[in-house]
């Protein structure tokens, strides 16, 4: 049985497979013990109550989904009251996804979410900041260090910055997040897509454009893991169509030190558990006696290993 | 695999295939040997399909299911994931995941319920009606169609006896002012306990209007685009009346019956 457990800043986690923000939650537990995962990641959660965007929310197009969801919820107040002693029911460590519209309101919800059974903020800098027209935080280096950086000065909490692949740049961004005090990144987060309704000839979501994940969107992914996992020396998350253990030894390879599951679990609703048997299974075969060992073996130089 | 319950009552159940046949020109029927998940399911309930070549599940409410009967779904084939499940032969495996949402209530101390129809929404409340028949409560159903070529009655009711009332586009008996005057005269002949509704919003808030007025309890089921059907993603929302106000509530979750008067206009 080889050692899984990965060290993610100054967590260690059992072992290298999490849900990514947006596809998981406590329900998920009538199908799975969510006992065995690495760590839970949450939902959004958002300074203020958020309605979300008008249905239809999801889309089938290609090997993926395409989404608009819009970060609904009841708020971070709320949330602490009435969500968190529900996931204080698992052991597993839990992540709390963060969303917010400025880089003070970024502080100031890190700050409150610096509590008892929070293991770490994974901070989403990929949705519009209001003080740049709208546009992502994570788009250029300098708002999303100004996030992390703003949320480094009100936690003690490790701050993991999930990036986007909607940027020119996505090198520039990850070292501006770990100058700036990020303890790992996740990449990626969904990309921008579209898809038309052949019946209405109208978007197919109702908000129009959406963020697209899957099968289709695993190459992209990987090459955004495989740039920044070069460009910085914090651990790296790999996310985007991860559905088996040979796609999570794909970002394992190219330079992550854990990987996050999505759009799989809605195909395979246990599709956490097969990545991490599959893991397991690909060590043994190949005479890997821990997953961490395979964290950033196909990266051109071996600067990974000498960073652990 | 397939058995499910315990600590972990949602499963992905491998079903085989025994009929896949069409029904009508626009819609199809499928029955599978999925004893643990049939025997488990309730009316109004769904499950989440697997469509051989399309890559999301599709939700799919369930036409029959019962301990020792197969499991059945009624659907009309309107794009590449119901074209996939209707190209399923005998023979094939069936990948469902379920059984998943809320289901109707149902008092067997009532002696009636009106259920009232439209298209492929009478799949979802054949269930709930044969299921009334077997507990000697009476149904009255009010199937609503296009024309009388597109008309499931045989597909809703099969042998069971109920008291169908059939209403079309194509002579006008389907117009809401018209349903409206029957389901009065229903309500006249024999006053059901409850009333019971999907597939259509116009008649969705006919009937609500109607059982508001006559102070009869209702349920709706209500359908949506979904994405994992396990109320993870928050896709399939509707709003909805509730104690502390108006809420997106999750159709896969909350969903997919919801008392009748509490479905608001999205």
């Amino acid at each position: 049985m080889p050692d899984l457990s990965v060290r993610i800043g100054g967590l260690t986690l059992a072992n290298p497979v999490m849900p990514a923000s947006g596809t998981f939650g406590p329900e998920l537990g009538e199908v799975f013990d969510l006992d065995r995962l690495g760590a839970l990641v949450t939902k959004s959660v958002t300074p203020e109550p958020r309605r979300g965007n008008p249905t239809p929310r999801v889309a089938e197009t290609g090997q993926g989904l395409l989404n608009s969801i819009g970060i609904p919820g009841k708020g971070i107040e709320a949330w602490i009251a009435y969500d968190l002693p529900v996931w204080r029911r698992f052991a597993a460590p839990l992540v709390v996804s963060l969303s917010a519209p400025t880089a003070s309101a970024f502080a100031e919800a890190a700050r409150a979410l610096t509590v008892e059974g929070v293991a770490a903020i994974e901070a989403n800098i990929s949705c519009p900041n209001l003080e740049a027209d709208g546009r992502a935080f994570a788009a250029e280096p300098g708002p999303a260090a100004a996030a992390i950086a703003a949320m480094r000065g009100a936690t003690r909490l490790p701050i993991w910055a999930k990036l986007s692949p909607n940027t020119g740049d996505a090198a520039a961004v990850a070292r501006a997040c770990e100058e700036a005090g990020a303890d790992a990144l996740v990449v990626a987060n969904t990309i921008l897509g579209l898809a038309i309704d052949l019946a209405t000839l109208r978007p197919a979501l109702g908000a129009g454009m959406g963020g697209y994940s899957g099968p289709g969107f695993k190459p992209i992914a990987l090459r955004l893991v495989w740039q920044c996992a070069q460009a910085v020396r914090i651990p790296v998350i790999g996310c985007g169509g991860i559905a088996t253990g040979q796609d999570a030894v794909e970002f394992l390879a190219a330079g992550a030190t854990a990987v996050q599951v999505g759009t799989a679990s809605f195909i395979q609703p246990a599709a956490m558990l097969q990545v991490i048997e599959g893991i397991s299974a690909f060590c043994t075969a190949r005479g890997f006696s821990r997953v961490s060992d395979l964290t950033g073996i196909a990266l051109p130089s071996l600067q990974r290993i000498a960073a652990e | 695999m397939d058995g499910s319950a315990g600590p972990f009552p949602v499963t992905t159940h491998l079903g085989r295939v025994i009929a896949s046949v069409p029904v009508g020109a626009r819609y199809h029927r499928l029955l599978a040997e999925a004893p643990a998940l049939s025997a488990a399911v309730e009316p109004g309930q769904f499950c989440h399909l697997l469509c051989p070549g399309a890559y999301l599940r599709r939700p799919m409410s369930v036409w029959r299911a019962g301990a020792q009967e197969p499991l059945g779904f009624l659907f009309r084939v309107a794009g590449p994931g119901t074209a996939a499940l209707a190209g399923l032969r005998e023979g094939d495996t069936l990948d469902a995941m379920g059984p998943l949402g809320r289901g109707f209530t149902l008092d067997p101390g009532w002696g009636r319920i009106l259920v009232l129809a439209r298209g492929v929404g009478l799949a979802t409340l054949s269930l709930l009606a044969r299921r009334a028949v077997s507990l000697d409560i009476g149904v009255t159903a009010i199937l609503s169609a296009r024309d009388p070529a597109d008309m499931m009655a045989e597909a809703f009711c099969g042998a069971v006896p109920m008291d169908l009332r059939l209403v079309h586009d194509s002579d006008g008996s389907s117009d809401p002012a018209a349903v409206g005057m029957m389901i009065e005269a229903e309500f006249i002949r024999a006053r059901p306990d409850a009333v019971f509704t999907c597939g259509s919003d116009r008649l969705l808030r006919l009937l609500q209007e109607i059982a508001a007025r006559h102070g009869v309890l209702g349920e709706a089921a209500i359908e949506q685009r979904m994405g994992c059907a396990l109320g993870l993603c928050f896709a399939c929302v509707r709003r909805i009346a509730t104690p502390d106000g108006p809420r997106d509530l999750r159709v896969c979750r909350e969903g997919p019956v919801f008392d009748l008067q509490s479905v608001e206009a999205w």
